[in-house]
């Protein structure tokens, strides 16, 4: 467990989560691929085969649809599994499972059965991994009725959303970008479990509201923090769940600032981003002063070299200038 | 082997009795289903079982109330042999909230807590994933159950299937396999869509034990679930049935069934698993006259106190429709 006074990272703080589950709850299991004897793809999971054996820290053949769905099934069965894929575009090959089953049953069961299942994955650019490890495809499953999920962003999401999701008896996604990993702080010694149905203020302010969540979150206070030399006051709102949005707090403060934009490293076209602006539009539009702007990631596979990756992502500099145009400047 | 003998299925006259009232009972289901859809009573799609009656019944007697129990979108038998009651799983053909789920997901998705019936899946493969989960479930949590997967010969090319069996006997998980071969993937004969026509070969590529049985009859179906599940929940690991079969209607009410020829289906029906049975039991001296008669009386009435409790249910208020998408809030 953390002590509050050591600095830790984001992947340790996770690390800490999934340890307490597997102490805290004899039906918490890990599986996954590598996620056992080579300590996880992204050494979230390392050491935990040691201290909790084979049969709590399972490793999988390369079968994503098949360990995918025995998570599934082991929920149905009673237990709290923890399925870890490695990539958000290698849970395509699970997609059927979790869009037809893990979706589908509570609801098609007429209520007779629940699926307390928590798949985590990593999302994502900025590794130089090439387009088909970096992409952001969360957007997706957002559109799933039966899902939830969540996004945490700071190390206190990391370390308390996920006994939230295991104590949720429906499916939870969580979305690890991986730029986040590395990224360390203190964890405060008061930080307690948290709620895993709101959004959040991050930085408050008034003359825009900049909505991000994930991994492009710090940019985006990043951003906030140069307009704000400037003497813009941007109000940061963190998502947090993708699913079931919180249509509240993010339209408290739009109808604040009355200017809004979106910052989404998915892309554009049938988006997240898309949703949040038509949900803007529908309940706060006569509050609104500007359009609604989008940063978000070019329409392009993600490439390889280290500027086009750049160029393709969302960036402080593009939202600073979108939250200008918002405001007129 | 020595199981084989002490597995043998007590073949007593009531024990055949109930086998045949059982396969009659899928029979006239289904048949009063067919006759109900003309009626536009049942709608959406309509695979029925006729034919393979014998699978279900038979491989269910080795199964036991702790067992899970997987099915696919052609599982009105499995339910009934099951023991999911028979206006319950009426009443969800119909829509009604009476149904066995509710009325959500009709004849494709039939779905029962207390028999620990996980559902009709009518994604082909989309069941064996979660096969191999409640199996592993079983084992984690020391119970004794195992979890009993059937499945057609067409979900043998998706990739479920294969990851699945590596899976389960990597993990030497409690899973019986049952796959229903009745030769045709909706209209794709089996050796149009894979190289080796043989499944239960297959199974040897993941170190699965594997049988061939014939699954016209009812009773060497039981003897092999009784005896592969005997070695299953003798720590064995997985192992699959291979039951061949055939079904004698079309694969839905839309198959105008292009792709078989009238001949062989008039010749597969004489190997009929009912007809097969009560002729050999009459053959032995098991089955009397007016044995027959009286459980299709049985079964008739059944059959229309199943329709009138279907008729007579509700549909679910549209006000209703979100509910269960998500645990009420407040259920954790």
């Amino acid at each position: 467990m953390t002590d509050g006074t050591r600095e830790i990272t984001y992947r340790e703080a996770i690390r800490d989560a999934i340890r307490e589950a597997l102490l805290t709850d004899p039906r918490v299991f890990l599986m996954g691929e590598d996620v056992g004897r080579y300590g996880g793809c992204y050494a979230v999971t390392k050491g935990l085969l040691d201290e909790f054996g084979p049969d709590r820290i399972r490793d999988t053949p390369l079968s994503e649809s098949a360990f995918v769905g025995a998570g599934i099934g082991a929920a149905l069965g009673g237990m709290r599994p923890i399925v870890e894929i490695m990539t958000v575009n290698f849970s395509l090959l699970a997609l059927d499972q979790i869009v037809n089953n893990a979706a589908t049953i509570r609801h098609m069961s007429g209520g007779q059965f629940e699926v307390p299942l928590v798949i985590r994955m990593a999302t994502g650019a900025g590794r130089q991994l090439a387009a088909q490890h970096s992409h952001s495809l969360e957007g997706w499953y957002a559109h799933i009725p039966g899902l939830k999920l969540v996004t945490p962003a700071t190390l206190e999401d990391a370390r308390f959303m996920l006994a939230a999701a295991l104590a949720d008896p429906n499916p939870v996604l969580i979305f690890e970008h991986v730029m986040l990993y590395n990224r360390s702080g203190v964890l405060s010694a008061d930080a307690e479990p948290v709620d895993i149905r709101r959004a959040i203020v991050r930085r408050p302010g008034k003359h825009v509201t900049l909505v991000t969540y994930g991994g492009t979150l710090f940019k985006t206070l990043d951003a906030a923090e140069t307009l704000a030399k400037e003497g813009v006051e941007a109000e940061v709102v963190d998502l947090r769940v993708l699913r079931p949005l919180d249509g509240e707090t993010l339209l408290a403060s739009v109808r604040k600032t009355r200017r809004a934009v979106i910052v989404d490293e998915g892309w554009r076209s049938g988006s997240l981003s898309a949703e949040i602006s038509a949900r803007i539009m529908e309940a706060a539009f006569w509050d609104l002063d500007a359009p609604v702007g989008r940063v978000c990631s070019a329409e392009v596979p993600i490439p390889y070299p280290h500027h086009l990756e750049e160029a393709a992502l969302p960036q402080p500099a593009a939202i600073v200038a979108a939250a200008k145009a918002a405001l007129g400047a | 082997m020595s199981e084989a003998d002490t597995a043998k299925p007590p073949l007593s006259c009531e024990h055949l009795l109930g086998l045949l009232a059982e396969m009659v009972r899928i029979r006239r289901f289904e048949e009063k289903c067919a006759e109900l859809y003309q009626q536009e009573k049942i709608r959406g799609f309509l695979h029925l079982y006729i034919g393979e009656e014998a699978i279900a019944v038979g491989s269910m007697q080795a199964l036991t109330p702790a067992d899970a129990i997987v099915a696919t979108y052609r599982e009105h038998g499995h339910a009934l042999a099951r023991g999911v009651p028979m206006d319950r799983v009426m009443a969800e053909m119909y829509g009604k909230t009476e149904g066995c789920s509710r009325g959500r997901g009709g004849s494709m998705h039939l779905f029962d807590a207390a028999t620990g019936f996980y559902g009709g899946n009518a994604i082909v493969g989309g069941g064996l994933p979660l096969a191999v989960g409640l199996a592993l479930a079983e084992k984690m949590q020391q119970r004794a159950g195992i979890a009993a997967c059937f499945f057609g010969e067409g979900a043998v090319a998706e990739g479920e299937f294969h990851e699945s069996l590596n899976l389960a006997e990597l993990w030497r998980l409690p899973v019986l396999f049952v796959c229903e071969n009745n030769l045709y993937a909706m209209g794709t004969r089996l050796e149009r869509s894979e190289s080796q026509p043989d499944i239960h070969i297959k199974a040897q590529s993941y170190n699965v034990p594997a049988e061939v049985v014939d699954g016209m009859d009812v009773v060497a179906v039981e003897a092999a679930a009784q005896r592969v599940c005997a070695a299953i929940r003798a720590g064995g690991g997985p192992a699959l049935l291979e039951c061949r079969t055939y079904r004698f209607r079309a694969h839905s009410m839309f198959d105008p069934q292009l792709y078989r020829e009238r001949a062989e289906v008039e010749e597969w029906k004489h190997r009929d698993p009912i007809d097969r049975l009560d002729a050999w039991m009459h053959q032995t001296g098991i089955l009397h006259d007016g044995d027959l008669a009286a459980i299709e009386a049985q079964v008739a009435t059944e059959i229309a106190q199943s329709v009138a409790f279907a008729e007579c249910g509700h549909w679910e208020p549209v006000a209703e429709m979100a509910r269960d998408v998500y645990a009420a809030e407040g259920a954790q």
